[in-house]
């Protein structure tokens, strides 16, 4: 871990560059590699006519920019979550808020005359709410305490209770089958830049929320006590924290369907080296998870050519030896 | 109480199976459809009773009684009433071996390995849970959590599967994900009924420490459980009968989860009882989802697991939260 500032300062310019180099990658690599001086061309000259600039501008610049913002968001909202439930496991993934979300969505695509994800990023906030509130009072004890596993087990029930549904609608109406399926299995490709702008200014609040709500996050970490001790109520706390967590996670579900892991494995990996203090959690877990989605993207890009692995699959491969490794260590000691 | 609720469930289910046996695309009158029952003919009505629908009211009741069952020893295991063999990705493991079964060597094999393909990635999975959990033993809640893991890993592997093979490949695996009872045949039936008799008199064997082992782990030590080997034994029973239902009929999710809540609430934890009151439950559950998918939406014959999950999942999240409450 790194202690003093200054180290940690450099930690997080490391980190910068990391996510700019995946950038680079995702833009790049690919079927049909592009040479960097024909991505200087054509960000200087756009020319139509020429094939790499096509396809710069039409698959891999979005898919890039989406797979950062994606990647950013869970990340964030998976280190709020785990800070609000006071759980190692919780995730927007683990705990059904993207299955909500994405449910919606589905519901949203396939009988109202919503095309593009600004139309629908609403449905997907209501999806991602509904997720939430019912996992909070199903898991709720006696006391409004949040019991770790049951939390967790109420999140799988709640996900496969969506995903159960999704499928019942695949099946019923074969000719969605294939949009279905995107959203089931999570992808951060084919979507065009200009779909993607309208969805900016919610990304961004809930970011800017996030930052300013830092200082809070951090006494919600030691107990409500202390957030009353700044001067607000521990509600109002959870409460904002959990409409950053269902915006991020509903915009990214809007974008890029199911992803999961993303937001459980960053957190940690930046809480390791970053602490957990959230005025450097939370812009490392941005950079981190940014990061990681970029390059499971790229790398989805060449595990099976010409196939391409769709990115839930990849980030779940990744994801899993780590939930089952925390799973392990964390959860023994109850 | 309890036994004459049994009895009261046990005619309940020989009267939907006989309600369902008249019904269909075809519907039947019931005297018509004792007549072909009794006295079989080369009829059309003889082939339909006999060849259609009765193989498929059959495959219904022992899957769902199978999926209950196997939920209802899990949920003692762990003690959690919310753990089930699809939770845990024994359900998941044995979808992840008939998808490969189905996208790569469907080709090469006939569809009747199919069932062994899924068994043994029941298995797998199962084997995969208990190694990763183990830990000076098993712990109930890691052996869940680590479960929860491994049906996130195996369901992407399905994912995969599905997106990278061709659309009419990939569409066979996502009906039989759903969970479908469409096409039973009396040699399914046959295959599936080994795998129930086995397991249920090892399981009602070892109700007794079952019970002993759901007051908590020290309780049942004193009382002289070898908690270890029994553990294993049940949750053994618990594959072999997830593993079996998935393999005839797909992914029928949230049978195993909510058949037990509700036997529990007629005749109460006790495993003697809550064994063969969870069969019942599960197999009237499977058996109205099956007729509601082969008659509600006529000419479509819809896989029984959109309505099981349609009712199973909403009536879940009700329990959970009636459960909550009372504790």
């Amino acid at each position: 871990m790194l202690n003093s500032r200054t180290a940690k300062s450099l930690g997080l310019l490391l980190a910068a560059l990391t996510a700019l180099a995946a950038f680079f990658a995702s833009v790049m690599l690919g079927t049909t590699d592009i040479p960097l001086a024909s991505l200087a061309a054509a960000v200087h000259h756009y020319d139509p006519t020429q094939i790499d600039h096509i396809i710069l501008f039409t698959e891999r610049l979005p898919r890039a920019v989406i797979a950062t913002l994606v990647g950013a968001s869970l990340a964030i909202a998976g280190a709020l979550m785990q800070t609000m439930t006071r759980n190692p496991l919780a995730s927007p993934g683990i705990l059904g808020i993207n299955a909500g979300a994405m449910f919606f969505v589905v519901v949203a695509v396939s009988f109202l005359p919503l095309r593009t994800p600004a139309d629908y990023v609403w449905a997907a906030l209501l999806g991602a709410l509904v997720a939430a509130a019912l996992v909070v009072i199903l898991s709720r004890g006696r006391h409004g305490e949040l019991s770790p596993l049951r939390v967790v087990l109420a999140g799988v029930a709640v996900t496969a209770m969506f995903v159960s549904f999704s499928q019942g609608l695949l099946v019923m109406d074969q000719q969605s089958f294939e949009s279905v399926l995107y959203w089931l299995a999570g992808s951060v490709s084919g979507r065009d830049l200009s779909l993607v702008t309208p969805l900016l200014p919610l990304f961004g609040a809930a970011m800017l929320l996030s930052a300013l709500l830092v200082r809070h996050a951090n006494a919600l970490m030691l107990g409500d006590d202390m957030v009353t001790a700044l001067g607000m109520q521990a509600t109002t706390i959870k409460l904002l924290l959990g409409l950053i967590v269902i915006v991020l996670a509903g915009s990214s579900v809007a974008l890029a369907g199911m992803i999961g892991f993303v937001g459980l494995i960053v957190p940690h990996m930046a809480r390791g080296i970053f602490g957990i203090d959230h005025r450097w959690l939370l812009p490392s877990c941005a950079l981190l998870g940014a990061c990681l989605l970029l390059l499971a993207d790229v790398a989805s890009r060449f595990l099976m050519p010409p196939q391409e692995v769709p990115v839930g699959v990849m980030t779940a491969l990744i994801g899993t030896p780590f939930f089952i490794y925390l799973a392990r260590r964390k959860m023994t000691s109850q | 109480m309890t036994k004459s609720t049994v009895l009261l469930l046990s005619l309940l289910l020989a009267a939907s199976a006989g309600l369902s046996l008249c019904l269909g695309s075809f519907p039947t009158p019931p005297l018509e459809v004792l007549g072909a029952l009794t006295a079989p003919q080369n009829s059309d009505i003889t082939f339909i009773i006999w060849e259609l629908r009765l193989p498929r009211i059959a495959l219904a009741i022992l899957v769902g009684a199978a999926l209950a069952m196997a939920g209802a020893i899990l949920q003692s295991i762990v003690r959690n009433p919310l753990a089930s063999p699809d939770v845990i990705g024994i359900t998941s493991g044995a979808a992840l071996a008939a998808v490969l079964f189905l996208a790569l060597l469907s080709t090469h094999f006939s569809l009747h390995w199919l069932p062994f393909a899924a068994m043994l990635g029941a298995l797998i999975s199962a084997l995969l849970v208990i190694s990763l959990s183990w830990k000076n033993g098993i712990n109930p809640s890691r052996l869940v959590l680590v479960g929860i893991g491994l049906a996130a890993a195996t369901g992407a592997g399905t994912t995969l599967l599905i997106v990278i093979s061709d659309d009419a490949a990939a569409m066979t695996a996502y009906v039989w994900l759903t969970g479908s009872l469409y096409a039973a045949q009396w040699k399914d039936v046959e295959g599936i009924l080994p795998w129930l008799l086995v397991p249920v008199p090892i399981c009602l064997a070892f109700a007794r420490h079952a019970d002993a082992m759901a007051l908590g782990d020290s309780v049942a030590e004193g009382l002289g459980v070898p908690i270890l080997r029994s553990r294993m034994i049940l949750l053994a029973c618990s594959v072999a009968l997830a593993g079996a239902a998935v393999a005839f009929a797909g992914g029928l999710s949230f049978v195993g989860l909510i058949a037990p809540h509700l036997a529990a609430r007629l005749v109460g934890r006790n495993m003697a009882r809550l064994v063969p009151a969870s069969a019942l439950v599960g197999a009237l559950i499977v058996l109205y989802a099956d007729l509601l998918g082969r008659v509600a939406f006529l000419p479509k014959d819809l896989p029984a697991g959109i309505f099981v999950a349609g009712i199973g999942a909403p009536f879940f999240v009700y329990l959970l939260h009636r459960t909550r409450r009372q504790r």
